[in-house]
């Protein structure tokens, strides 16, 4: 046994030597469970411990508990230790409580209590433990109680330097928890005045806070500025002798001059010439050094170093205005490419993506794309790898898409799993986006099917054929290449579908030439029939159909096929309507009305997007060169792809039959172009409904990109668009995007509480100039006011470029309702007001709390909610994956429990959950039952109250 | 800001662990299962950094133990790998010569001592000297209040 540090606990260690020489699992667990009895009769038994005793027991308990053991006892022993005056049974207590006791125990009044008392003790190590576990821990309670004392401790003389250390970074953890509690306005200078504080640990501890203080309010703060390049300025320029113990490995004050240049980046290049000259001096001292030979061999001190390196480049990134420092930042990062340590050639090109969106530095990021192209062949590290993709990604332009699009196709034949998907979709964009040849692009497009062909999603494959029906001039190329790519003895199933669909539309383009003859077309395709999904079999038989109004030569062949008693008699519903449907139309209608009903398919309607350049803020290294390119694109309609808004369906889709479609209200199943909700897609990450191709990299609503116009343009009371579909993706969630555009990102977080609510909607000026006149009002429509009672606090009316303000509203809720609070915000932005109208994600499922009950009780309720309008039933298709967490997620997101062992089919769920409004409660007991086989559900609700259960339904009904 | 800090060793034991941002128990249990996973599949000489969901994972080792942060995004990569080498040096400063032992047998210590360095997610102390010193004064604390004599422990409760 190792001797303990200090004068530590003797029983302890004597336990812990016990544990680790269990021979089993189980002997473990029996030592442990004797330790557990022993601890619990010792702390019941009537004999009062000690303070020693009691945080020995503590500690075992602590220790245990690391193991990996529930624990269900003690805390109110530990809470006990926090009120003992010797220090370290206190700081036992402290440390049990910071790694045990969650924020939301009911303990944590007593805990409060306790670091109140601490706090205003005269022992500085007694005030330190109380601040340490408000840093560990701190919660909004701890704020409201105490966090108003902490700025006096970060600023008074009288404290000394640790406790004023611990301050600052406490104070920071409960503005976190807390964003609109703490009184901070008054303390604002001396705050900033912190950095120049005599104590570099009060500097680097400070500095943290301050960061955090910025990105909340930046123009309060902006006085730090100067003070933090002056500070960086002496720190740079200090000879590593200087800082002593704050100098590390010869690097002077690292964590500092990082945490500073962080700073930095939360503003724009400094006004004041005096101070942006001496930044870009400290900037430029930095890439000097960076070329010096090192002071040391030691790791140590080339990551310190570098680290500091790394943060400068993103600042020098982040002003995007010294042409001079992006290119040497572009050139230090260069060697690094080839640099022995794999660390700093991950990082380089990590930090060179970026280095690619400045218009300053592109062309010198595009010098080193045979060294990233070699990367991306020989880095061992598929990590490593995966950067070099990024980067090629962001330095294609027109001038090197060819070439990089090359690369990337060769170089998934080889790459590995885990990046496939992500490079298609890559690749995708990039043939897009740079093709001056839209033969090429088909060209690309097939090719990664043929490649990949599993990891083309859905929307890879709906893009080619949009783009080859919206373009005349590649129509007869794209019929020629698939009839040639279908030749393969194996070709993807993906290939049969584009093949299918482009056949159908432009055959007869090459059937001309014998050798794609209409009979050998449709030979060729129905040769891939029989290996076919179901899905793709609809297509194919909707292909069918188009050749007879193509080719009526080989209607016959066609109709015995359709007829066949394979088909006919198919037990998939969906194909034997096809087929049944399409045979008859073949049959009665005449040639005049086969040809208006399969037409070709009309244009897709074309559509500006700004998603691009979206895109580019969000993702710099998702989106390659500037908007200027894109514009030239703007030429090629951008269709949406399968999207249910009416706009996306093909304009004459009552009389034309699309591929894809069902011709009679079937089931449905291979809607290509969005007449029926989305087909669930193969991949999470591009399971919501997408408008565009590149939106799959964006976890974002993907419906609010419409040109600018579009959405202020009409003034009228209506909702923007867009805002309806967001306002339905916080149906299980509290936090995210409602809404964003150029101009403005409108973000929201909620929490509830039985019937209370508190959301906070932050507006953030994506833009770099200020919007003016700003008001977001909050409108109840309807009766809305008489179950809701909201008090919003009022908003700033000017929003700085590049800030973020933030609303808040306090909501009761007082009875049930069904309609959303509107929230209209206006402002004026360049001289034209703006104005917009939100629904406000207060949904009445969030006032629902999760009830846990077992299984007796479940089935009680259960059965006395049995009147039938007590009960509300959906069977439902599954629109998305039917993956068991996600469900989970979804239903927890809701705001039910999630009851186990109660279904006898443990694929079921089952939930309940307590309604709460100030006039009553309301339980709800919830039964889900997905059928993978068919991909549906049955959702199950019953509660007191039928409108509860109607309402609920409704909205449960549409998140699986 | 660090998320969370996690030591385990090349068995997968994990012998520390320290989250700066709260998640219910059982999501914990669940990352640190991930995680371990994750890095022991790592070969040597890879790349100490890793994107895992919207985080980035910064991990090294010492001897037979793992030190692995999770940082955000805007968090500097190579400062954490100096973040987790000041640690191991203030355990190793302290313990003399530390070892994974050391930390299982004074777990409490190896947590006082991160508090001194680390608090909130963020670096409070960068000072080697600072940090053992506020270590030292509690030890002194500890040995001034530890009972003596006739109610000495001998480790039988």
């Amino acid at each position: 046994m190792p001797t303990v540090k200090g004068d530590g606990m003797r029983g302890l260690a004597v336990f812990i030597s016990d544990i680790r020489n269990c021979k089993s699992k189980e002997a473990e667990i029996k030592r442990i469970n004797k330790e557990l009895a022993n601890i619990r009769s010792k702390f019941k038994g009537d004999k009062t411990l000690d303070g020693y005793q009691k945080k020995k027991y503590v500690c075992k308990l602590l220790f245990i508990f690391l193991l990996g053991h529930d624990i269900d006892f003690g805390h109110m022993e530990a809470v006990n230790l926090l009120s003992s005056n010797k220090y370290t049974e206190k700081q036992i207590g402290y440390l049990f409580i910071s790694v045990l006791v969650g924020a939301s125990n009911e303990l944590m009044k007593l805990v409060i209590q306790s670091i109140k008392n601490d706090l205003t003790s005269r022992n500085p190590t007694h005030i330190n433990l109380a601040l340490h576990c408000m840093a560990n821990i701190g919660s909004r309670e701890m704020a409201d109680a105490v966090g108003s004392d902490i700025p006096k401790l970060l600023v008074s003389g009288d404290t000394i330097d640790s406790v004023k250390q611990s301050a600052g970074l406490t104070l920071l953890r409960l503005l976190r928890a807390s964003p609109d509690m703490i009184p901070i306005g008054e303390w604002t200078s001396r705050i900033i005045h912190l950095l120049n504080d005599q104590h570099m640990g009060v500097v680097t501890s400070a500095t943290s806070l301050i960061e955090a203080l910025v990105r909340k309010n930046p123009e309060e703060y902006k006085g730090c500025v100067s003070l933090a390049v002056s500070r960086l300025s002496r720190i740079v320029t200090s000879s590593y002798t200087d800082l002593q113990d704050y100098t590390y490995y010869f690097v002077p004050a690292p964590w500092l001059s990082v945490k500073l240049l962080r700073l930095l980046q939360n503003y724009p290049p400094p006004e004041d010439p005096s101070v942006r000259t001496r930044l870009t001096e400290c900037l430029e001292t930095i890439l000097n050094k960076a070329q010096e030979p090192p002071k040391s061999k030691k790791v140590q001190h080339s990551n310190a170093k570098n680290a500091v390196l790394f943060e400068a480049i993103n600042l020098i990134i982040h002003m995007d205005s010294d042409p001079n420092l992006l290119v040497r930042a572009c050139n230090q990062l260069g060697q690094f490419l080839q640099h022995k340590e794999t660390n700093l050639r991950y990082l380089a090109l990590e930090s060179m993506c970026l280095l690619a969106t400045s218009e300053f530095s592109h062309e010198a990021v595009k010098k080193h794309q045979d060294t990233v192209i070699t990367a991306l062949k020989t880095e061992r590290d598929v990590s490593v790898r995966q950067r070099a993709v990024d980067l090629l990604y962001a330095m294609c332009d027109r001038s090197n898409a060819e070439e990089i699009v090359g690369e990337m196709l060769e170089y998934l034949e080889s790459a590995d799993y885990s990046i496939r998907e992500e490079m298609v979709l890559k690749v995708a964009i990039l043939a897009e986006k740079y093709a001056v040849d839209y033969t090429w692009y088909v060209d690309v497009i097939l090719n990664l099917i043929r490649i990949a062909g599993d990891y083309v999603s859905e929307e890879v494959w709906y893009r080619v054929i949009q783009i080859v029906i919206n373009r005349d001039d590649v129509q007869g190329y794209a019929a020629k290449t698939v009839f040639e790519a279908l030749q393969a003895p194996a070709c993807h199933e993906n290939m049969v579908k584009v093949g299918g669909y482009i056949l159908g539309e432009f055959g007869n383009l090459i059937a001309g030439d014998p050798r794609s003859s209409p009979l050998v077309q449709f030979q060729l395709l129905h040769s891939k029939y029989h290996l076919c999904s179901p899905n793709t079999r609809g297509l194919l038989l909707s292909t069918y159909i188009k050749f007879i109004n193509l080719f009526p030569e080989i209607k016959t062949s066609i109709q015995e096929v359709l007829g066949s008693d394979n088909n006919l008699r198919n037990p998939d519903v969906e194909l034997q309507q096809r087929c049944i449907e399409y045979l008859q139309l073949s049959t009665v209608a005449s040639s005049d009305v086969l040809a208006t009903v399969l037409e070709e398919m009309p244009p897709f309607p074309e559509r500006e997007s700004s998603i691009l350049a979206k895109l580019k803020k969000k993702k710099p290294t998702a989106a390659p060169e500037g908007e200027t390119k894109e514009k030239e694109h703007r030429a090629i309609p951008q269709a949406q792809i399968n999207s249910s808004e009416t706009s996306a369906a093909p304009p004459a889709a009552s009389t034309t039959i699309t591929l894809g479609g069902s011709s009679a209200g079937g089931g449905g199943t291979v809607d290509l172009l969005g007449l029926e909700p989305t087909p669930p897609a193969p991949s999470a990450a591009v399971s919501s409904g997408l408008n565009f191709l590149v939106d799959v990299f964006g976890d974002q609503p993907s419906s609010t990109t419409n040109g600018f116009d579009s959405t202020f343009g009409s003034g009228s009371g209506g909702l923007t668009p867009g805002a309806e579909e967001n306002y339905k993706k916080f149906i299980c969630k509290q936090n995210g995007v409602l809404f964003e555009n150029d101009l403005l990102q409108i973000g929201i977080k909620s929490e509830y509480r039985q019937n209370l609510a508190r959301v906070g909607v932050f507006f953030g000026n994506k833009t770099t100039f200020q919007f003016t006149n700003f008001v977001s009002d909050l409108v109840l429509p309807g009766n809305l006011s008489s179950a809701l009672s909201v008090q919003p606090k009022p908003v700033d009316p000017t929003v700085d470029g590049g800030a973020q303000v933030q609303q808040l509203f306090n909501i009761e809720c007082k009875d049930e309702f069904s309609e959303a609070p509107l929230l209209n915000i206006s402002f004026t932005y360049s001289g034209k007001v703006q104005r917009l109208c939100l629904k406000l994600p207060v949904i009445i499922n969030k006032f629902l709390e999760a009830a846990e009950m077992n299984s007796e009780a479940f089935f009680t309720r259960w059965k006395a909610l049995s009147l039938p309008e007590q009960e509300c039933q959906k069977i439902f298709k599954a629109q998305y994956p039917q993956d068991t967490e996600q469900v989970k997620q979804k239903i927890l997101g809701f705001g039910l429990s999630i009851l186990l062992g109660i279904d006898p089919n443990p694929d079921n769920f089952v939930s309940s959950g307590v309604l709460h409004t100030r006039n009553q409660q309301v339980g709800c007991l919830v039964r889900l039952e997905p059928n993978k086989q068919m991909q549906m559900y049955r959702l199950t609700i019953r509660s007191t109250k039928p409108s509860i259960s109607q309402a609920l339904g409704a909205l449960l009904e549409t998140q699986f | 800001m660090m998320q969370f800090m996690l030591l385990f060793s090349r068995q997968g034991k994990l012998r520390l662990q320290k989250w700066f941002t709260a998640y219910p128990d059982r999501t914990k249990k669940k990352i640190t299962r991930e995680l371990i996973a994750l890095v022991l599949a790592r070969k040597p000489k890879m790349c100490s950094f890793l994107e895992w969901k919207d985080l980035k994972i910064v991990y090294k080792r010492y001897a037979s133990l793992y030190f692995c942060c999770a940082i955000e995004n805007d968090d500097n990569e190579l400062l954490t790998l100096e973040v987790i080498h000041r640690y191991v040096e203030l355990l190793d400063k302290y313990f003399g010569s530390v070892c994974e032992l050391d930390i299982i047998f004074n777990f409490e210590k190896a947590y006082f001592m991160l508090d001194e360095f680390l608090l909130g997610g963020e670096v409070q102390e960068t000072s080697k000297k600072n940090v053992l010193k506020a270590i030292a004064a509690q030890d002194l604390l500890q040995e001034e209040e530890t009972p003596q004599g006739f109610f000495e422990d001998h480790g039988l409760g």
